[in-house]
């Protein structure tokens, strides 16, 4: 009788078990892939910089970026506004890996063209890898006039390398950081106690407020900064704003110049005594 | 008694050969069309996870949110990031059963399909319609239905919001083949 009683259970248990058997075997069968983790930061720059971020293949995408005046210059000049520095800026991504880019500033009217190549990409699930890695590479020419007709320096006098390994790590759907070594190389420097070589190093990390609003910050940390000009660390603070395939950047920020040889090895403006620019970068993606 | 014993322990028997009756695919095809006069969006997904139970017609259907290919880059981590916010809620998820499953036999059925579906953090009920066939070991199940965005309280912000639709049609193809 007890045996009856037992395999009856059995039975049962055999029944009722129907629907949790799909689920059991919809367990089994989910496999736990390995996942790129994408959207670190919403746009390829994390504010002056550039993010790991690259687009994917054959997009094109436009860049305005705008510099004001210094704020403490006064309501004469309407707290920086009335002077502007400009850079226009095309990219092409060859591949989902691998963009290249061409742009003007406005400030020292200097050319610049860089290329930048997703090295690694953070994943998750099977095969976790923690960071996303990407290389930046840029070379600038400055055009502007500003020596004696009889000292005119060769295209090569004025060219200017510079080298980042960008490593970022998205902590979560919200909370993204940046570490960039970067190495500047300059064919010419102002003045003999300066290095042709500048070594520095940048932190930057964005939050999300919201969906499409996040709050990002970038400092740069130079370890030998220019004597000559006396250089400051390159600090910013932002604002992001995407609206479908535009992402827009509301920045505070000590540097004048738009590209990495400028930011980070020539600022002079000192963020906490009220040297700040605002500005702004407007990308669109086709 | 010794006869009471054997039939139960048939019984026990043929439970345990059941799972001949379910049926199961990993890359089943799911995609979805919004339709709008500023631009048309689709995706598509070709890994979906299908099992039914073809003894009591129980079907469960499950979907990597990430696994949706967008033509445009942009869009679709604008859908993972901002609309269907996938690394909160990775999955969709349908439970449901196909209520007169037991009229399949070899011929085409017009398969009534009625259960919940799971998106975003929110449940619907929903009834479909689809076409359910037999050919030689496979089972095809295929059609297609129409959910409302606002169901599964994702936003649309206004600056976008005729770009796109707020009814949005979904369309399946599930090849299973016999689970062992």
């Amino acid at each position: 009788m007890k045996k009856i009683i037992i395999t009856i259970f059995i039975v049962g248990f055999n029944i009722t078990g129907f629907a949790q058997d799909l689920e059991l075997i919809l367990a089994q069968e989910t496999v736990n892939e390995t996942t790129i983790v994408s959207a670190t930061f919403k746009g390829t720059r994390l504010l002056n910089g550039h993010s790991v971020e690259t687009r994917k293949k054959e997009t094109f995408e436009f860049l305005i970026s705008h510099r004001f005046g210094r704020i403490n210059s006064g309501a004469y000049n309407l707290f920086g506004l009335d002077q502007s520095n400009i850079r226009f800026g095309f990219e092409y991504a060859l591949s989902d890996n691998l963009t290249v880019a061409f742009g003007r500033s406005s400030f020292e009217k200097t050319y610049d063209s860089y290329l930048k190549y997703r090295l690694l990409q953070q994943k998750k699930g099977e095969k976790p890898f923690p960071f996303s890695i990407t290389f930046f590479g840029s070379a600038t020419e400055k055009t502007l006039k500003d020596y004696s007709p009889d000292k005119k320096p060769t295209f090569t006098n004025r060219l200017t390398y510079t080298s980042q390994l960008l490593i970022a790590k998205k902590m979560n759907s919200n909370l993204s950081f940046q570490f960039s070594p970067t190495y500047i190389h300059f064919n010419t420097v102002r003045k003999i106690e300066d290095s042709n070589d500048v070594f520095a190093l940048g932190f930057g990390g964005r939050m999300k407020i919201s969906n499409r609003v996040s709050i990002n910050g970038e400092y740069y940390y130079s370890l030998n900064p220019f004597k000559s000009i006396n250089a400051q660390n390159s600090l910013g603070l932002g604002i992001d704003i995407e609206t479908g395939g535009h992402v827009f950047q509301l920045i505070f920020t000590n540097s004048r110049s738009m590209i990495e040889k400028g930011f980070i090895a020539e600022t002079t403006g000192n963020f906490f005594k009220g040297d700040i620019h605002f500005g702004f970068n407007v990308s669109r993606a086709f | 008694m010794k006869t009471l014993f054997t039939l139960i322990l048939t019984l026990l028997i043929i439970s345990q050969v059941k799972s001949q009756d379910k049926f199961l695919t990993k890359t089943g095809f799911v995609s979805f069309f919004s339709h709008s006069l500023v631009e048309d969006i689709k995706a598509e997904n070709n890994q979906g996870l299908s099992i039914i139970d073809t003894k009591t017609g129980e079907i469960i259907i499950q979907l990597l949110m990430r696994s949706f290919m967008f033509k445009k880059a942009l869009m679709q981590e604008h859908f993972n990031e901002n609309y269907i916010e996938s690394s909160t809620y990775p999955k969709a998820i349908f439970k449901g059963r196909i209520l007169n499953y037991d009229q399949l036999v070899n011929e085409d059925l017009v398969a009534e399909i009625e259960g919940v579906l799971f998106v975003h953090g929110k449940e619907k009920e929903i009834k479909i319609t689809g076409e359910m066939k037999r050919d030689s070991d496979e089972l095809i199940l295929s059609g297609d239905f129409m959910v409302e965005v606002a169901d599964f309280d994702i936003k649309i912000p206004t600056i976008v919001v005729n770009n796109i639709a707020k009814i949005v049609k979904v369309s399946f193809e599930f090849h299973h083949t016999p689970y062992k």
